[in-house]
C-alpha cells in the first residue's frame, strides 16, 4: 500500500495533522493501534476529568459547542470529543492497526504493520508522550507481600486492598490519585519530589485561562532559556473537577494525607525504604515557581488593564512541611500495603528503526522535524510551544509542521 | 532571562561552565569524576587528611598544592581538640557547597552579590554514637542552614537562588539521600 504521508496515532495531534494536510490537499493515511483516543479510551482511571477547561480545546476546524466552557471533560467526553472531530475532519483512520516498525526506504520509509505495509514519503509520529509508565528502579527491591501499580494500570480506590498507601510522585497523576484514594479511608502518603505547583483558579478565572491569554502557553521552544530542561518540567499540579478544585500539598495535607520526601532507596531484603531530606526544599522551589508564574500574570493583567475587572492579586499560602519529616518506612510492618508509581510516563518507541534517538531514547527534532528527512514528531512536551502536549496545543503545531512538510515534499518532488 | 549585559561579577566563569556542560552533554564519558582523600592516624582521636589527586575528564589532576585537614575531637570528649571534629567537617562541606552555588546561579542569572554568609546547626543525640540508646542514630537528627545575602535582587529571586542552589548541590545530595559505602581493609 502507498500514501504520500502516514500519520502514525489518532488522538488529538494525529488528528490535527490529517485536518491540515487535507486542507493542504496531501493524501495521507492515520494508522492506529487500537481506536480513535485510544490511550484516552484504555489508558486513564475512572475519575480523571481534563486539565485543561472544555473552551481550552481547540483543534483546526473544531471546538467546543457545549454550554459549559469552563467544565473539564470526563474521559467518556473525551472520547467522544476526538471522535466526533475524526468525523468532522473525514479522517482517513485506519483503526486496530499495530505500527511494527518504520525504517528508511529509498523513496522516504517503509512502514509495516499487522495489517499490510505501507511505503510513504511523510511520516508523523503522533503516538504520544505517555506510552508506558515510568517505574524507577528500586521497585525490583520491594518486598513481594506489598501490591504495587502504575498510574496507568490504577483505574479506583475499589481496587485496592483496604490498607494503607505509598503513592510515589506528586505531579498532576500522584496528587490526584493520592487524594482519591485517601477519601477513601485508605491511609496514604505521598513522596514527594520535584512538582510544579499551580491553583485551579486565580483572581477569578482559570488558570489555564490566565496562562493563555498571558501568551504563557505560546511560549516558543526556540525562545526559551533551556529547552532540554523545559521539556523535562513535570506536569502542572492540576486537577479538573465540578467543583474547580485546588489539589495541591497544602490541600492533601489537611485531609490526612502524609507528604515525605522522594522515595530515594530501597534496601533489597528487609524492605526498609528510605526517603530524601530534600522535601522542603522541593516546596520552596514549586511555591516560587508558581509565584513567579503569578507575577508574570499580575504584570499581564496590569499591563491589559484587567486589574479592576478581576479579583485583586494575592498569593497562597507556602507548601506547609512538618518539622522533621519522616526519612523511612518499614515496608514489611504492614503500614503500607500497596504502592502506586506516578513517576511520570515516557513514550514507546520500539517500533521506530530509523536512528534518530539519543542516548536517553528521545527523539533528537528541531521543533518537530525530525533529522531523518520527512519525519515529524508531534504532541510531546514542549515541542513546539508550552501547550504542545496539550489538546489546544496540537493545532498551532499541525499547523506549523504541516508547511515544513508541504515544503518537503515540494523539494522532494523536484528532485 | 535578561539578555542584556549587566555588569554582574561574583567570579564565577559560567561561560566555562556552560561550555562543559555543552561538551559533556555530547560526551558524557568525560563527567565521570572520582574524588579522592587519604588519612593519616596521628594519635588519640587526631587525624591529617589530605586532598591532591582526583580523576575527571577523562584523565588524572592533581590540585595546585596538596590541602591537609587536622581532625580531632573536643576536650568535652576527653579528646584534645587539635582539630575540627568531623562532623563539623561534614557541615563545612555542605556550606562550601551550597555556597559557591549560590555565587554560580546568581552569576548565571545575572544577580550581583554583595555579601553572603551562612550558619549551620546540627542537632546530634550522642546517646546514638556512645551506645546507649540504639533507638538513636549516630547521625545529625536534622540540619538547618540559615543564609544572609546581600544582593542585586528581590526577596523571592534571592530564595530563588539558594533553592537552586540546594537542588544542584553535591553535598546537600549526599546527605539528603543514602549512598552505599564499602570499606575494606586491605
Amino acid at each position: 500500500m502507498r500514501t504520500t504521508t502516514l500519520i502514525i496515532g489518532a488522538g488529538q495531534a494525529g488528528l490535527a495533522m490529517s485536518r491540515c494536510l487535507t486542507d493542504r490537499s496531501i493524501d495521507h493515511v492515520v494508522l492506529e493501534r487500537g481506536e480513535v483516543a485510544n490511550s484516552w479510551k484504555t489508558e486513564r482511571w475512572d475519575s480523571l476529568r481534563l486539565l485543561t477547561p472544555n473552551w481550552q480545546s481547540r483543534l483546526p476546524g473544531f471546538g467546543y459547542e457545549g454550554d459549559d466552557p469552563d467544565g473539564y471533560r470526563t474521559m467518556p467526553e473525551t472520547i467522544a470529543f476526538l471522535e466526533r472531530y475524526a468525523e468532522v475532519v473525514a479522517a482517513p483512520v485506519r483503526t486496530n492497526t499495530r505500527v511494527k516498525s518504520v525504517r528508511q526506504s529509498d523513496d522516504g520509509y517503509q512502514v509495516v504493520t499487522d495489517q499490510g505495509d505501507w511505503q510513504c514519503q511523510a511520516v508523523v509520529l503522533a503516538t504520544g508522550a505517555c506510552n508506558i509508565a515510568t517505574v524507577p528502579a528500586l521497585a525490583q527491591a520491594v518486598p513481594a507481600a506489598i501490591n504495587t501499580l502504575t498510574a496507568m494500570q490504577y483505574r479506583n480506590p475499589e481496587q485496592i486492598e483496604k490498607g494503607g498507601v505509598l503513592v510515589v510522585g506528586a505531579s498532576a497523576t500522584g496528587t490526584q490519585i493520592a487524594d482519591e484514594i485517601h477519601r477513601s479511608g485508605r491511609p496514604t502518603t505521598l513522596a514527594v519530589g520535584e512538582h510544579v505547583r499551580a491553583p485551579r483558579v486565580y483572581r477569578g478565572r482559570d488558570i489555564e485561562w490566565w496562562m493563555d491569554a498571558a501568551g504563557v502557553l505560546d511560549d516558543r521552544y526556540d525562545e526559551v532559556d533551556d529547552i532540554a530542561r523545559a521539556r523535562r518540567v513535570p506536569s502542572l499540579q492540576l486537577a479538573g473537577s465540578v467543583e474547580r478544585r485546588t489539589i495541591d500539598l497544602n490541600s492533601l495535607t489537611a485531609i490526612g494525607v502524609k507528604l515525605i520526601g522522594r522515595l530515594a532507596h530501597v534496601s533489597l531484603g528487609d524492605g526498609k525504604a528510605q526517603f530524601s531530606g530534600s522535601l522542603r526544599n522541593q516546596c520552596a522551589l514549586a511555591d516560587l515557581k508558581m509565584n513567579r508564574l503569578l507575577d508574570r500574570i499580575d504584570e499581564w493583567a496590569t499591563e491589559n488593564g484587567l486589574d479592576d475587572q478581576v479579583e485583586p492579586s494575592h498569593r497562597f499560602e507556602p507548601t506547609e512541611v512538618e518539622a522533621s519529616p519522616p526519612l523511612g518506612l518499614d515496608l514489611n510492618s504492614g503500614e503500607i500495603r500497596t504502592i502506586i508509581w506516578a513517576t511520570g510516563f515516557r513514550p514507546d518507541y520500539s517500533w521506530l528503526d530509523v536512528p534518530v534517538l539519543d542516548r536517553k531514547g528521545r527523539i533528537r527534532h528541531d521543533g518537530g522535524v525530525v533529522e531523518s528527512p520527512g519525519m515529524y514528531l508531534m504532541g510531546i512536551p514542549f515541542l513546539r510551544r508550552r501547550k504542545s502536549s496539550l489538546i489546544d496545543g496540537a493545532g498551532d503545531d499541525a499547523r506549523d509542521l504541516s508547511a515544513h512538510l508541504a515544503s518537503y515534499l515540494h523539494r522532494a518532488g523536484r528532485s | 532571562m535578561a539578555t542584556s549585559k549587566k555588569q554582574v561579577d561574583n567570579g564565577v566563569n559560567v561561560e566555562a561552565l556552560l561550555g562543559a556542560r555543552k561538551a559533556l552533554t555530547e560526551a558524557p564519558e568525560g563527567a565521570k569524576f572520582q574524588w579522592r582523600a587519604t588519612c593519616k592516624w596521628v594519635y588519640g582521636t587526631h587525624s591529617r587528611s589530605s586532598i591532591h589527586g582526583y580523576f575527571g575528564l577523562g584523565e588524572e589532576h592533581k590540585h595546585k598544592t596538596e590541602f591537609t585537614f587536622e581532625a580531632d575531637h573536643p576536650e568535652v570528649f576527653a579528646s584534645e581538640d587539635k582539630g575540627a571534629a568531623p562532623v563539623e567537617m561534614v557541615l563545612c562541606g555542605l556550606a562550601s557547597c551550597l555556597t559557591a552555588g549560590v555565587a554560580a546561579v546568581a552569576q548565571h542569572r545575572e544577580i550581583q552579590l554583595r555579601s553572603v554568609s551562612a550558619t549551620l546547626e546540627a542537632g546530634m543525640d550522642i546517646q546514638g554514637i556512645l551506645g546507649i540508646d540504639s533507638d538513636v542514630r549516630n547521625g545529625f537528627d536534622g540540619i538547618k542552614v540559615t543564609y544572609k545575602i546581600d544582593a542585586d535582587a528581590t526577596p523571592d529571586e534571592i530564595k530563588a537562588v539558594v533553592a537552586q542552589s540546594q537542588k544542584r548541590s553535591a553535598v546537600y545530595d549526599i546527605i539528603a539521600n543514602p549512598t552505599n559505602i564499602t570499606v575494606e581493609v586491605s
